[in-house]
């Protein structure tokens, strides 16, 4: 594989990064196996003793697990479709993140689906879902979706690193044999010919035109699960968009804030610039502006239209003795803030950027709480129950466990995956105007 | 069967059609049986049967086998239900004092827990200034289920004769029936379900709903298992007030055990109406509205237990705060 003398500079920087596992890579992943090894004892409680030992109860009968389910797929499907159009549009400035992108997507969409099937009362059965599917049902559907999804983005992210895995492979990398094998397999013996490079370039871009819908598609049918309901709150219509919008927006957030850990992780300050941070700022703020006029005609319908049932839900949600206060925090925190922070100039900085993306993105976790919960705690027929515990959700220690077991796999893969591959791709790199010799490094 | 004595003439004949159904396939396993039974007396009296080959043919009497039960229902069977039937039922609100032998002879039938209520009695007020009342609802085996639809491995299904019953050997317990139910009617069994030994090892069968099993969804099923004996479902038959009027689509008859009335006649003198009929559900039961009632409201909460009572203290008693 040749590589420029940008391209190879680039290389020989991240070079380290993949060549050693430090003790401080030991400490993050051995910390993240913890938590996914308490989480491992909370699924085990919850296969042995059932459903139980969560806070689901009859009225309420999904809660935490469906909500990082919806949290965890939406970034996936925000990575698909950053990467798609930034490799379509031929972005230059955006080369360096596509990788970053990718990886998101091909991450979440490994984490994401073990939330569903956390929600599933019977493990030993999910094979009904292939010999007994009723193609009727939206969750057929999503199975669908969600596996394709999966092959796409797989086959997306590896389509971008075979060049990278030559350059791995030539680059006499001081690692173990076993692994430089793997290179060589994953290299599919490509050595940067006419005729290779044409195919490699017409498969990216086709799976880029294909990832972009597919994502669109998949994510509102991850929104009909609930808009196909009869319920307030999850059955209107602008549903499929506005899941779309809030995964691509709360993506966004994700990304910012995985390019600002990984710059200082590894300094990449010449590769995720300023410009990035900026760009993505804007491209934030924007999403921000499009979900905040998205959730606010969804609650003034409601509001106004006043029916019973939609009222009793939307008074939950704005009154402070129910769910007023996370209301408040999930649409000013997660809407108007990032768009304060990157319209003021002054603010405009990758620090303060990736602040405001990082509570944003728990905002818009919240937020999808906040479309899960009080909606099944507003059943059409009065509940009339005496158990607290069916009235009212409240999660477990073992819901909790396992979403922190969750967000503890999300980091490890991300920990694991830079060890292997460089995180800012080599081979695709363009010499723009962030060369190293052109920019000074960014404020440190 | 005793019960059947004092229902009219319509009913009758439904209960003689399914009776003929069931000596027919009591018969297509007695013709199995017959070869082995050979040690018996032979008899005079022929009988006519259908062979499994679809062949009638001509059997002495005492060859065959009298089962007091159905055998075991077929997965099939059990998914495409009880042919010309069309169950429908009227719950007469004006009758209904909050009794709870409903409830108690469905949990009994089931074998369900005392907290776990397929049927259940709300106390409905349906503004602020209209009277409470009592409202018994069970399952209202929709015509356009959104439980059906949603369920993504079949588990769930809509029966010609207008029931939706669950299977549950074949439900994940993925609860999204649970979720789009409009009518809170689906339970499910959060942890291992607490029965007697000899019922966990009944054979299941999706018209019973025995045995429960962890991490499936159940909910009331019209008791298909008692009309295929010609009898009553147990909430239909332990109501003191005669409130709930189980029968027929097809034969316009419906019954509550003391009278047998026509369905179309009774929803029409008593202004019958379906709930929330603006879901586009279809229910399969009818409500009359509770005009001229039997009892004063307060006859259902007074001798309530405490626990029961709480469920109702804010309608009953809204002067006092919840503690």
């Amino acid at each position: 594989m040749e590589l420029n003398t940008y391209q190879q500079e680039a290389f020989d920087y991240q070079r380290p990064n993949i060549e050693k596992f430090g003790k401080k890579n030991w400490f993050w992943a051995l910390f993240f196996l913890l938590w996914i090894m308490v989480g491992g004892y909370a699924l085990y409680l919850q296969i042995a003793k059932g459903h139980v030992v969560t806070g689901m109860r009859d009225n309420v009968v999904w809660g935490l697990f469906i909500v990082n389910f919806i949290f965890f797929i939406g970034l996936s499907y925000a990575g698909a479709i950053i990467a798609g159009l930034l490799h379509l549009f031929k972005v230059s400035w955006g080369k360096p993140i596509i990788r970053l992108a990718q990886m998101m997507t091909m991450i979440s969409v490994i984490v994401g689906p073990i939330f569903i099937l956390l929600c599933v009362g019977r493990f030993d059965r999910l094979h009904h879902l292939f010999i007994y599917p009723r193609i009727q049902s939206p969750l057929t559907w999503d199975v669908l979706a969600v596996l394709t999804f999966f092959v796409g983005s797989a086959i997306f992210l590896y389509m971008s690193l075979v060049k990278d895995f030559a350059v791995y492979r030539d680059a006499k990398l001081n690692i173990p044999k076993w692994r430089q094998k793997v290179y060589k397999f994953m290299a599919i013996g490509y050595r940067g010919a006419a005729s290779q490079k044409r195919h490699l370039i017409i498969s990216q871009n086709l799976l880029a035109i294909i990832m972009i819908p597919l994502s669109i598609i998949v994510s509102s049918i991850l929104s009909w699960i609930f808009g196909m309901t009869l319920r307030p709150g999850w059955h209107s219509t602008i549903f499929g968009p506005y899941f779309v919008l809030g995964a691509l927006y709360s993506g966004c957030g994700v990304l910012i804030v995985a390019m600002w850990v990984y710059r200082k992780m590894y300094k990449l300050e010449n590769y995720f610039t300023n410009k990035h941070f900026t760009n993505l700022g804007y491209g934030m703020m924007v999403l921000a502006a499009a979900y905040g006029y998205f959730t606010f005609s969804e609650y003034f319908t409601d509001w106004f239209g006043s029916a019973k049932w939609d009222s009793e839900v939307i008074n939950k949600l704005f009154s402070p003795a129910d769910y007023g206060w996370w209301s408040l925090f999930a649409n000013f925190v997660g809407i108007l803030v990032p768009i304060i922070i990157v319209a003021i100039p002054k603010t405009r900085k990758p620090g303060w950027i990736t602040l405001a993306a990082f509570f944003m993105v728990i905002a818009l976790w919240v937020k999808r709480y906040l479309i899960i919960v009080p909606t099944l705690e507003t059943p059409a027929l009065p509940m009339q129950d005496t158990r607290m515990e069916y009235v009212k959700y409240a999660a477990t220690w073992p819901e909790w466990a396992l979403t922190f077991a969750g967000i503890a796999t999300f980091l490890l893969f991300f920990t694991l995956m830079s060890k292997f591959i460089t995180v800012v791709p080599v081979s695709e790199l363009e010499d723009t105007s962030h060369h190293p010799h052109h920019e000074p490094a960014a404020k440190k | 069967m005793k019960q059947e004595v004092e229902i009219n003439d319509t009913s009758r004949r439904s209960f003689l059609k399914t009776a003929a159904v069931a000596t027919v396939a009591t018969a297509a396993c007695g013709s199995l049986a017959c070869s082995c039974s050979s040690k018996q007396a032979p008899a005079t009296e022929k009988v006519k049967l259908l062979s499994p080959d679809g062949e009638i043919v001509e059997i002495d009497s005492a060859y065959l086998n009298h089962h007091e039960n159905m055998a075991v229902l077929s997965q099939h069977e059990q998914r495409v239900g009880i042919a010309g039937k069309k169950f429908i039922m009227v719950v007469d609100l004006a009758l209904c004092k909050n009794a709870r032998k409903c409830i108690t002879a469905c949990q009994k039938h089931h074998y369900r827990p005392e907290e776990t209520e397929w049927l259940t009695v709300k106390l409905m007020k349906d503004s602020e200034k209209s009277a409470p009342y009592w409202f018994p609802k069970q399952c209202f085996h929709c015509d356009n289920p959104p439980c059906v639809k949603v369920c993504p491995v079949d588990a769930t299904f809509k029966r010609q004769d207008g029931l939706v019953l669950i299977d549950n050997d074949r439900c994940i317990g993925c609860k999204f029936c649970m979720a789009a139910c409009p009518y809170s009617t689906r339970v499910f069994n959060w942890d291992e379900p607490d029965m007697p030994f000899n019922v966990q090892n009944m054979a299941y069968s999706a018209e019973t709903g025995v045995p429960a099993k962890v991490g499936t969804v159940e909910k009331c099923d019209f008791c298909p298992d008692r009309s295929r004996e010609g009898l009553l479902p147990p909430c239909v038959e332990a109501c003191p007030n005669g409130v709930f009027y189980f029968g027929d689509e097809n034969e316009d008859t419906v019954t509550n055990g003391s009278e047998t009335v026509s369905f179309s006649q009774l929803i029409k003198d008593r202004a019958g109406y379906r709930f929330l009929e603006e879901l586009g559900t279809k229910p399969r039961v009818y409500y009359l509205p509770p005009k001229d009632r039997q009892f004063p409201v307060e006859r259902g909460y007074e001798n309530l237990p405490d626990n029961l009572k709480a469920r109702f203290k804010d309608i009953m008693e809204p002067g006092k705060k919840k503690a």
